[in-house]
């Protein structure tokens, strides 16, 4: 059952770091063992809904006690266009009596209020640790419901103590493989249908990317799942081609559905110019490679022209400003890296990166493109980003909201690359927006007056007040 | 009020928008105002994350808290090993004056006896005999954020605390609940030392939560009481019990040291307050200092000029319990009527309460109360049913994620009620103004009844408005 869900997905042959592997290595996953009193990081529940949330208009229900969702409802910057129902937070708030009497029937209770009160296309329901080890059976309470109110309720068996988050990023994709994707048939399908896997639409990324397929002809069929709606992300065994955009966290969707529906997929990113460009030019040869009009083609590299020259005249003005100016990356992902080709280009010096999350592919590509003098540190201790911080080594700190007190307490500019984020970064607007944002927080005139000493702590060069 | 509603629970079975946040946040939040100290959550690592997430952007500032990291095997086979490594792991990477350890909902399903793993603990590592350290059991799945507060704040006077053969005459205890914000707690002692007294405060987070700018980076919490200090309140001549979530950590430590209690349910409203500064007075034997003096004056003033604007109005409140019963007891005193006040958990101060409804529950049924109110006071989470009904929200409690400032709000004192009664005011005062939306306002009669009205609903002229 999870268990076998759980091998499954750690033994995934879409994964180069994971067929680098010894069988034994295998076995024991993807994620390095937490050290307790030393770990940090969602658990899986938090990965699940991080990848299903954005359908926005399901129910999302949590199976648990009040602490995994009432600690944290509302705090994603995910947007939709439309349905805000992914916003409401429902959870069946578990008490110390369905502890110890089962809360199978109250779930039941639960999906079926929602349903009669807000009517959604379908309701995931998501397992906890603590009624995993009371054992309720979520996944019959669903089947059950499903049959008896007439709507899809989709258990997603990820309860937090089973891993990190990049593995209930998994078991997520799992649930839309068994229970959602293929079930759905559009009304009509084109030769230019993709998919898009692992796109979250936060602070609206997707938008910037979406005018720009349009534009090429190119028709998004479904996307897993930013700005998603069910009935699109059901639909998506009929895409011609599928896009995976945080490449490893959700590869098995990808390598699934390319087994069951014979879709293609390949790993491409928003993030930078070359890569966005890279992305619209793979996406548009293989569309044409199945059958789609070759005219694509040279739409695709009409936008990337006219998008590439427009992208590096409005960089141009920020050159001046950022030369010399030093950045440090403090981020695990690949997909910051695209970026940095991008802020080069624009005139910023990247210092280095941490390389923590980073598989040992990234590491090798990140030391081909910048050279032995690159630093990239495994375990820098948020001490030591202090200590690089506080000593000037860097003029600014790009990474998650986490580590933003690191920055801010040395009082050295930070900015937000991470999910919480504000601002979209992604395609070739959202490069701009990226140096904008760095530009504002760069020349923002508090910083020389927070370093300011304090009037007790420097003797006045003249006296004030002009004693004799 | 000739009718009072009250209905202990909401029948329905899933909780939609939660009011509710779990125990152990509100223990971590307890161990935050205890200086160089790093809470500790013994369950699965997500619990950590969420909890922390709620902190840093509630408080803007870093958040130390660890966890246990409990995964599958541990969680079944007993827990104790994680702790241990967890303790050890943090005593030697961090070295903090105290470890605070709240259980989950993982470790108490399982049942893991904290007692015993405490003597073990102590037994097995005696190099660490310096570090204190807490225990305090807050099951998820039971009580809710100011049962956890109190259950850690009790742990820690059972812990710490010990009876003292000498008194320090001038030096008084605080006992301050959790729903003191630091700035609360801060115009306390501006006010218990305006009259010579010395006050520790347990916990005190306004040295810890109030935008400290370190020296050097800790993952410890930087400020708050220290731990010498709360072993030495067995000294004072009086504790402050400030709500009613603090009264079994009071009863603890008056059974345990001897120093009498003064119990306050609230400190927000002129009378509330002209029973501390009585108290104050008689403990010091000091007069009323001029500051304080004026103080009053200036909220006798200001309930004056305000409470044209608060007479009738119709408010629904929901906060947690005890906050709850400060708001509404003093929108009471200001005339205004409180026609839903709404707990996330079920406790005694609720009997207290003046309201045409009070009930537990969350911010759907908040949602379904407010219909026709003037005004919705919670947290930030009320946001989306306040916009859906088009009625203004007043922001108080936790999380509070969408206002700068939000740790450092005051509303105790003459000081503290004066800046809520010109908060909530000036809310009902802008509405009124509001000319440019009613340009008919001004024709025709005021109406009286106030109520849903289009019209200019000013009170009489008493606005300052030419109108009438």
């Amino acid at each position: 059952m999870l268990q076998d869900k759980i091998q499954d997905v750690f033994n995934e042959p879409g994964c180069a770091t994971n067929q680098s592997k010894s069988a034994k290595d295998k076995k024991k996953g993807c994620t390095k063992s937490l050290k307790p009193g030393a770990a940090a990081g969602g658990c899986a529940y938090d990965g699940a809904m991080i990848v299903l949330q954005p359908i926005a208009d399901a129910a999302h229900l949590v199976h648990g006690p009040i602490a995994c969702l009432g600690n944290a409802w509302d705090n994603r910057g995910t947007k939709s266009s439309g349905s805000q129902l992914y916003r409401t937070g429902f959870t069946t708030d578990l008490s110390e009596l369905d502890v110890i009497n089962g809360g199978e029937k109250k779930l039941f209770r639960a999906i079926k209020e929602i349903i009669q009160q807000y009517d959604p296309p379908a309701v995931f329901v998501y397992q906890t640790c603590v009624p995993a080890m009371t054992g309720d059976d979520i996944a019959a309470v669903c089947k059950f419901a499903t049959q008896k109110l007439g709507k899809p309720v989709i258990p997603v068996d990820a309860p937090g103590f089973v891993g990190s988050k990049n593995l209930g990023n998994k078991l997520a994709g799992e649930a839309l493989l068994d229970h959602v994707i293929g079930t759905v048939e559009p009304e009509y399908t084109t030769p230019t249908d993709v998919c898009i896997i692992g796109e979250y639409n936060l602070a609206g990324e997707l938008w910037l990317v979406k005018p720009l397929l349009d534009e090429i002809g190119i028709r998004l069929l479904s996307c897993i799942s930013g700005d998603g709606r069910y009935n699109q992300v059901a639909q998506a065994h009929r895409a011609r081609v599928t896009m995976m955009v945080c490449s490893q966290a959700l590869v098995n969707v990808g390598r699934k559905m390319e087994e069951r529906y014979g879709i293609p997929y390949f790993e491409g990113s928003f993030y930078g110019v070359s890569d966005m460009s890279d992305t619209l030019r793979t996406m548009t040869r293989m569309l044409v490679e199945r059958g789609a009009d070759k005219s694509l083609i040279d739409r695709a590299e009409g936008v990337i022209a006219r998008e590439e020259s427009r992208v590096w005249r409005r960089l141009e003005p920020y050159k001046p400003r950022f030369d010399g100016k030093r950045v440090l990356l403090f981020t695990g992902g690949v997909k910051s890296w695209s970026m940095v080709s991008a802020l080069e280009g624009a005139g910023l010096t990247i210092l280095g990166t941490s390389t923590k999350k980073s598989t040992k592919e990234d590491k090798e590509r990140i030391k081909k493109m910048k050279g032995d003098e690159f630093h990239q540190w495994d375990d820098l201790k948020p001490r030591d980003i202090y200590k690089m911080l506080a000593t000037s080594e860097a003029d600014i700190m790009m990474s998650g909201g986490r580590s933003q007190f690191i920055s801010l307490k040395a009082k050295v500019p930070w900015l937000d690359i991470n999910q919480e984020r504000h601002h979209a970064y992604a395609g070739y607007d959202g490069i701009v927006n990226l140096c904008e944002e760095i530009d504002k927080t760069l020349s923002n005139p508090i910083w020389r007056q927070v370093r300011l000493p304090a009037p007790w702590d420097t003797p006045a060069a003249a006296p004030l007040l002009a004693a004799e | 009020m000739s009718h009072i509603q009250r209905f202990p629970s909401a029948a329905k079975a899933a909780s939609t928008n939660p009011l509710k946040m779990s125990q152990p946040l509100g223990a971590a939040l307890a161990y935050l105002g205890i200086d160089r100290c790093l809470p500790l959550f013994h369950g699965s690592q997500g619990c950590t994350a969420f909890g922390l997430v709620l902190l840093v952007r509630h408080f803007r500032e870093a958040i130390p808290l660890q966890t246990t990291a409990m995964d599958q095997v541990s969680t079944i086979l007993g827990g104790y090993e994680n702790l241990e490594q967890a303790l050890r792991t943090i005593v030697e990477r961090n070295s903090p004056a105290m470890i605070g350890v709240a259980t989950t909902g993982v470790t108490e399903t399982k049942g893991e006896d904290m007692g015993g793993q405490f003597t073990l603990f102590r037994q097995r590592n005696p190099d660490m005999a310096d570090t204190a350290l807490v225990f305090a059991n807050t099951p998820d799945f039971t009580g809710g954020f100011e049962d956890g507060f109190g259950a850690a704040v009790t742990a820690i006077v059972d812990r710490l605390v010990e009876p003292s053969p000498t008194m320090v005459k001038t030096q008084i205890n605080v006992l301050a609940g959790c729903h003191l914000s630091p700035g609360d707690v801060e115009e306390l002692r501006d006010l218990i030392e305006s009259f010579g007294l010395s006050p520790i405060f347990l916990p005190d987070l306004s040295l810890s939560m109030c935008g400290r700018q370190p020296s050097d980076f800790t993952a410890t919490s930087l400020g708050g009481v220290t731990v010498d200090q709360i072993r030495s309140m067995g000294a004072s001549v009086a504790t402050l019990v400030i709500g009613e979530h603090m009264r079994i950590a009071g009863n603890a430590l008056e059974l345990k040291t001897d120093v009498p209690g003064h119990f306050f349910s609230r400190l927000t409203g002129l009378e509330a307050s002209d029973k501390l500064i009585r108290l104050l007075a008689e403990l010091s034997g000091q007069p009323v200092p001029a500051k304080i003096r004026r103080q009053r004056d200036s909220l006798v003033d200001a309930m004056l000029d305000g409470h044209f604007f608060f007479s009738r109005k119709r408010i629904a409140v929901a906060l947690e319990p005890d906050l709850l019963y400060a708001v509404t007891s003093f929108l009471a005193d200001m005339g205004a009527e409180v026609v839903a006040a709404v707990s996330p958990t079920q406790t005694l101060v609720l009997e207290k309460l003046k309201a045409a409804t009070v009930m537990v529950g969350d911010h759907s049924d908040v949602e379904t109360l407010a219909r026709d109110a003037d005004l919705i006071i919670s947290n930030s989470h009320g946001r989306q049913g306040a916009a859906r009904l088009g009625v203004p929200l007043h922001r108080m409690g936790l999380p509070m994620f969408d206002r700068l400032g939000a740790g450092l709000t005051v509303h105790v004192g003459y000081r503290g009620t004066r800046n809520l009664l010109f908060a909530v005011g000036n809310l009902f005062l802008s509405a009124e103004m509001d000319h440019d939306h009613h340009p008919a306002a001004h024709h025709g009669d005021h109406k009286t009844d106030g109520h849903k009205t289009e019209g200019h609903a000013c009170g009489g002229g008493s606005c300052g408005c030419s109108a009438g």
